[in-house]
């Protein structure tokens, strides 16, 4: 067995005091009451820590930059302490034949439980030749590892929708993986966000150790503490969208004064992510605040939604780009001018057939 | 010249009070929520000062979810009355599709509508073309406007309030995502819009040139006929 969070802990000469300061910290980021502090130290002091696999399909690695930023609880507790990472290639010492024999190792050893986190996806065109990992198609390790999974993260906007190498026209069938064929029917816990971000991908972490089991899921599939509300929803520059207060151009008066960038096609609105309330790197800022609009990066297909600084999106289909407005307003003039043709033709004939008549 | 023939006035109750105060209070909030969710989706041009001062998109989205509420009571009750009202209340809800001889006379009016005939049936109640366009465009566009609407509503309300629960739960992913809902609940709109450009045109045209009264019945209740010939339909 692993030794526990604590052990480890300890062995690395943190007092106690420090671990329980850190299990109120994490009781904090996971938005839980102070009274589950004990309950977070009781399952570190005796819980053995969960073994993770991490895969990575096609993806640029953004999920791992930003998880090893975690600062509540730092990164480097969880991977050393917390989980056992067994295999993440990108962070593993270990290289080649060493590193894919451990995928197998952890197999056999925790079969049924162990965490697999994938980040990126799998292509599916070509039988999925398009990523390969130790001369074998990703996604067949990906179903391989799944079937002995106790439960599947699915890190990032990648993992959870298939984001930019799925975009329009997708040309590798890149496929998120809850949509993978013949995927083992294990629970997957989505972690959109292109990447996440640390502290919610560390605190799904903490969570499912303490409490082993999976965080509460909206029914997409996004733990609800961190997904259940927009950008726009605890946006501090919510007060200017409301009294109408914009950014019109990125060097005018309300950009210097911190208006809503809403009119430069911020997606706050429709993106469900906690930036406006964890933000990024410890708490420091989230696109936003350093003033430019959110492009709703943890949003389904987020890539084929227009351009990021529009904020209707363009209808693809009728041969040339326009947004339902544009689309609206043709019709709308059409059938206007349509009904003012047929006015002026109705009148003639009437006329012409009075004349008729006479 | 020609003069219009004398004949009896004989008119008949079709429009039920409250038909008529469900037309017109539809008609003001449908114009209110037309103006107000374009605004809401292409903004005014940005007030400066400081935050507190203002208040626009506040009311403007204020005056589209009141007056969403209005026609989402509206509609409840308009189907509501198709139940309990008169023969007419019916008829925008269910299109005999089945009865080929109706089918003709679509057939007719679209021909009357061409101008290829010269006189159009007559009608106590709405002409079959205008059933099938109101039962197409707005029944069914404004059932797509509530539902859509209050998924986006739903969205604000958050997890837990029966918007949420009953709406943006199912209908976001429906479509893929928010802001996939937002583009459709604006084509929607313009969908609405060319029903009543479609519908003023018409009703005036109508008035005008048809052998009935359109637009005053919808404010009396009272259809008028220009000649004593038989109605075409059943009513």
């Amino acid at each position: 067995m692993h030794e526990t969070f604590y052990d480890v802990m300890r062995r690395q000469g943190i007092t106690r005091r420090s671990f329980l300061k850190y299990c109120s910290l994490a009781a904090g980021a996971l938005g839980l009451s102070p009274a589950f502090a004990p309950q977070i130290a009781e399952a570190m002091e005796t819980k053995p820590r969960i073994p993770v696999l991490w895969l990575h399909g096609l993806e640029c690695t953004c999920c791992s930059e930003s998880f090893i930023r975690s600062a509540h609880p730092l990164a480097k507790d969880v991977i050393l302490s917390m989980i056992s990472l067994d295999y993440d290639d990108t962070i593993m010492a270990a290289a080649g034949d060493q590193a894919e024999a451990i995928i197998e190792e952890t197999i056999k050893k925790y079969d049924g439980n162990f965490i697999l986190a994938v980040e990126g996806n799998a292509p599916l065109d070509e039988d999925g030749m398009y990523c390969i990992i130790a001369g074998k198609p990703f996604v067949e390790q990906l179903r391989h590892v799944a079937e002995h999974a106790k439960a599947i993260i699915s890190w990032g906007s990648c993992a959870s929708w298939g984001c930019v190498q799925a975009a329009r026209p997708n040309p590798t069938r890149a496929t998120p993986t809850h949509k993978v064929p013949n995927m083992p029917d294990k629970p997957i816990i989505k972690v959109p966000g292109c990447p996440p971000i640390s502290e919610v991908m560390t605190a799904v972490i903490t969570y499912m150790l303490t409490f082993e089991k999976m965080p509460s899921l909206d029914n997409q599939g996004r733990p609800k503490m961190f997904y259940s509300q927009r950008i726009h929803d605890k946006c501090y520059r919510r007060p200017h969208f409301d009294a109408g207060q914009f950014v019109e151009e990125f060097d005018d008066e309300g950009a210097k004064k911190g208006y809503c960038l809403y009119k430069v096609g911020c997606k706050g609105p429709t993106t469900y992510n906690a930036c406006s309330t964890v933000r990024w790197n410890g708490g420091l800022s989230f696109p936003i605040q350093a003033g430019h609009p959110c492009i709703g990066c943890s949003e389904d297909g987020f890539w084929d939604k227009g351009g990021f600084y529009d904020r209707l999106t363009d209808v693809k289909g009728f041969g040339i780009e326009a947004n339902a407005d544009e689309i609206g307003t043709t019709a709308a003039a059409i059938v206007g001018g349509a009904a003012a043709i047929h006015a002026g033709v109705s009148v003639v004939k009437r006329i012409a057939q009075k004349g008729d008549d006479a | 010249m020609s003069i219009v023939e004398k004949h009896k006035e004989e008119a008949v109750y079709v429009y039920q009070a409250p038909i008529r105060i469900w037309h017109w209070v539809q008609a003001f909030a449908i114009f209110a929520l037309c103006i107000t969710g374009y605004l809401i989706g292409s903004p005014l041009p940005s007030v400066g000062g400081e935050a507190y001062d203002y208040y626009i998109m506040g009311y403007i989205r204020w005056i589209h979810f009141v007056s969403a509420y209005l026609v989402i009571v509206g509609f409840v009750f308009r189907v509501y009355w198709a139940f309990v009202g008169n023969v007419h209340a019916k008829q925008i809800f269910l299109p005999p599709f089945w009865q080929i001889h109706w089918w003709a006379e679509v057939w007719h009016e679209i021909k009357w509508y061409a101008m290829i005939v010269k006189e159009p049936k007559k009608y106590t109640g709405h002409n079959p073309l205008a059933v099938i366009t109101m039962h197409i465009m707005y029944v069914w566009g404004t059932l797509f406007m509530i539902v859509t609407g209050l998924a986006l509503y739903g969205e604000g309300t958050g997890p837990g309030t029966w918007q949420h629960s009953w709406f943006s739960t199912w209908v976001i992913p429906l479509f893929g995502q928010s802001q996939d809902v937002h583009t459709w609940h604006h084509l929607g709109m313009w969908v609405i819009i060319c029903f009543v450009i479609t519908h003023i045109y018409v009703a005036v045209r109508e008035d005008i040139m048809s052998r009935q009264s359109i637009i005053s019945s919808m404010i009396s209740g009272w259809r008028m006929f220009k000649d004593d010939r038989p109605a075409d339909d059943q009513h």
